[in-house]
């Protein structure tokens, strides 16, 4: 079928499956845009391109599905960089198709040109520059398969004007023939074989659970694993909600801001079975005496990872969903005959230090304290919320205490730590899961960097509900500055008193609720769930308070602030 | 230690700059790096030195075996191939000194590819540590100016590097 270059890329992003496209036109993109004028997909036009990169991501998250976004030339497509490298680090399924000068100027500065396939190399699984608009169908076939397959992660299309207004053939690929790129499902037997063997000579086991479990859709596997064979788990920030919070088995987050029981397990056990993760230096603190009593087990489907910061005596590379499903056939027999009854001792002495060292902090009636507005909205969504978050304090509050039960129901940038994330990533999650309660848990800070995007939620009228824990500092920064620099606190506060999130709120059409005093504010997240369209609660919070327990950067895991077993 | 590497890429443009990229940006470091056609007119084969251990080895390839446009990776180091290198060498010759320098052109089998008044341009083929030892004699004459290519290396066995395993 003829068609332009444009309607090209129109008809192959429908043959994908694409519903939702995020995104903001410019010169460039113009005949793109044109397109869209005539065809099915729905197309959010977000505030700014960053807006739009994060919002495809945490569609992304939320679905599973590839989330994409468009964006102009130059401009449009750098401000699509921290969401292209916060997608690339969290292994998020992303297409990006950005407009580029016409083939005859490229590189010659003109006017709006930036060379982004040369920019995005670095965090992207891989990207295009279109040269013949014939490529299309197929470059958009690839950039789909490879953004979804094997490890996930965000693809960019650069595509230059002048393609986009040149009519083609239209014919849509039914395959890929990629020589350098075949993700392996399946592993060897051999090497799940050898896990076996580590997990019958072990006397103390332990799970290390990460994002990967997630993606791979494996969480009800792993659980199930777990269960049978009575080992406990612990879990990054990116793995919370594989295994429901309220497990026995679940000892909770590890690593800097992990739970006392989470980070003595690494130090004690014997066999540390990772699976899906990528041992963060967030996680492991002190690499040198990270699980330094354990024979460390590896799972993933990406080999770059075994070995890359903590070197594994045994690995299993390939997709969860068949390693892990190998793993609990091969144990069968194990946990008929008994075996996991060998680990009771272990069970608990992990599970007395839950008891012992549970997380915590001083209540008061004064000040409205960050940990209990998690609470109180963990209990009113009944734990059942899709979280989003922002990067800071809040951020780690959300995590250790909102008991997440199901998997995609925390989204967060947890690679890149991107303050200004929350809100458009929010906006994704809540347009890819319309009939969620999507809650957003924000700081003042992170907020503010993509505030703009409240005219998108109040656009489209989404039912997202956002939580301000407004304590009127860079709450984090500010934490590190008092427990590492002397209390000497070098811009972290916002001046005045910072911004009435409530008169912002309501600028933007949305409505905005405020909670100053402890009493007030389960009434107002209440309000806000019941309050149609986008809510934004200004909840005042106390500015001195500490994410704890915190083990210091680049320090072994059992040096914990503040994290005693009582 | 070096460790010789023979990757095999599409013949894309930009793909030498993502690949000398990503293993900068992982903080290895590169000794040399060659580029060039292969007997597949759409397969460029570059020609990797890496200094580092095993474990860096291990990274470096597993790293690059992710990028879409790497077909294969094959380590030369732990087979035996040939390994060779080209440079031309401008070395300061005098009528008086032209004589010197032409006897240790012969010791060394190189050739002489281009003589005037005061200078001569040798090219010389070879691994690595011959054309150094070549390099060092002539400096006693004055370099003036040399380039150098890099290694270039291939199997010894029958099969090809896209073959194997
Ligand atoms: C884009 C970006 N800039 C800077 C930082 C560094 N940073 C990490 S946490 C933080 C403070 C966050 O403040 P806020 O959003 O108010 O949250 P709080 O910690 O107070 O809960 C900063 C500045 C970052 N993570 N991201």
């Amino acid at each position: 079928m003829k068609m332009t270059g444009a309607q090209a890329i129109v008809a192959s992003l429908e043959k994908e499956g694409v519903e939702l496209i995020f995104g903001y036109p410019g010169g460039q993109v113009l005949p793109l845009y044109d397109a869209l004028y005539d065809c099915k997909l729905r197309h959010v036009l977000t505030r700014h391109e960053q807006g739009a990169a994060h919002a495809a991501d945490g569609y992304a998250r939320a679905t599973g599905k590839v989330g994409v976004c468009f964006a102009t030339s130059g401009p449009g497509a750098t401000n699509l960089i921290t969401g292209i490298a916060t997608a690339y680090m969290d292994s998020v399924p992303m297409v990006c198709i950005t407009g580029q000068v016409p083939l005859s100027v490229i590189g010659k500065d003109s006017f709006q040109e930036a060379d982004i396939t040369g920019i995005t190399a670095p965090i992207t699984k891989h990207n295009y520059l279109v040269k013949n608009a014939n490529d299309l169908p197929r470059v958009i076939k690839e950039a789909f398969f490879i953004a979804r397959t094997g490890r996930p992660g965000p693809v960019v299309i650069d595509v230059p004007k002048c393609l986009m207004t040149t009519t083609i053939d239209f014919d849509y690929p039914e395959t890929v023939r990629l020589r350098g790129y075949k993700p392996q499902a399946e592993g060897k037997a051999e090497e799940v074989e050898a896990v076996v063997q580590a997990l019958a000579e072990a006397k103390k086991p332990l799970f290390f659970i990460g994002g990967g479990v997630i993606t791979a859709e494996a969480a009800p596997l792993l659980r199930r694993l777990a269960e049978t064979q009575q080992i406990p788990l612990i879990s990054t920030l990116m793995g919370l909600g594989a295994i429901p919070a309220t497990d026995p088995l679940f000892l909770g987050m590890v690593g800097m801001h992990g739970t006392v029981a989470a980070n003595r397990a690494v130090m004690e056990c014997d066999l540390l079975v990772g699976v899906g993760v990528r041992f963060d230096d967030r996680v492991t603190g002190l690499l040198a005496r990270f699980a330094s009593n354990a024979r460390v087990v590896h799972f993933d489907i990406d080999r770059a990872e075994v070995n890359k910061n903590v070197v594994a005596d045994l690995a299993v590379v390939g997709d969860l969903r068949w390693s892990l499903a190998a793993l609990e056939a091969a144990m069968a027999d194990f946990a008929k005959a008994g075996g996991p009854s060998r680990w009771e001792d272990w069970r608990c002495q992990v599970s007395r230090w839950s008891q012992e060292a549970p997380l915590g902090y001083q209540k008061s009636d004064e000040v409205i304290k960050p940990q209990s507005v998690i609470e109180e909205i963990d209990r009113q969504t009944k734990s059942d919320a899709v979280i989003v978050t922002d990067v800071g304090q809040h951020q780690m509050w959300a995590a250790q205490y909102y008991r997440y039960q199901r998997p995609r129901r925390l989204i967060t940038s947890g690679g890149l730590g991107t303050m200004g994330y929350g809100l458009p990533a929010a906006i994704g999650a809540q347009m890819g899961k319309p009939e969620e309660q999507v809650v957003l848990i924000s700081g003042d800070g992170s907020f503010l960097m993509n505030c703009q995007e409240l005219a998108t939620a109040v656009e489209h009228r989404l039912p997202l509900k956002v939580a301000i824990l407004n304590n009127k500092v860079l709450g984090m920064v500010r934490q590190w500055q008092k427990l590492f620099f002397n209390q000497r606190y070098s811009y972290t506060t916002f001046a005045n008193g910072g911004t009435d999130y409530v008169r912002l709120a309501e600028a933007f059409g949305a409505t905005g609720l405020r909670a100053e005093r402890p009493e007030e504010m389960p009434q107002v997240i209440a309000k806000a769930l019941a309050t149609e369209g986008p809510v934004v609660m200004d909840i005042r919070v106390c500015c001195d308070e500490n994410v704890l327990p915190m083990v210091p950067a680049g320090a072994p895991l059992d040096q914990m602030i503040n994290g005693e077993v009582k | 230690m070096r460790h010789t590497l023979a990757v095999l890429v599409e013949n894309r443009p930009g793909v030498l700059v993502h690949i000398a990229g990503l293993i900068a940006r992982r903080a290895f470091n590169i000794e040399s790096i060659t580029a060039g056609y292969t007997e597949q007119a759409d397969v460029t084969r570059i020609t990797i030195v890496v200094e580092g251990d095993n474990r860096n080895l291990e990274q470096v390839v597993n790293q690059l075996s992710k990028l879409v446009d790497v077909i294969k990776i094959v380590e030369l180091t732990a087979e035996p191939s040939i390994e060779r290198e080209l440079a031309l060498i401008k070395v300061k010759a005098r009528p008086e000194t032209r004589s010197d320098i032409v006897d240790i052109v012969e010791i060394f089998r190189a050739k002489i590819v281009d003589v005037n008044r005061e200078t001569m341009v040798i090219e010389l083929t070879g691994e690595e540590t011959k054309i150094d030892a070549l390099c060092e004699v002539l400096a006693d004459h004055g370099i003036v100016e040399m380039v150098r290519t890099g290694k270039l290396a291939l199997s010894r066995k029958p099969g090809a590097a896209k073959d194997s395993e």
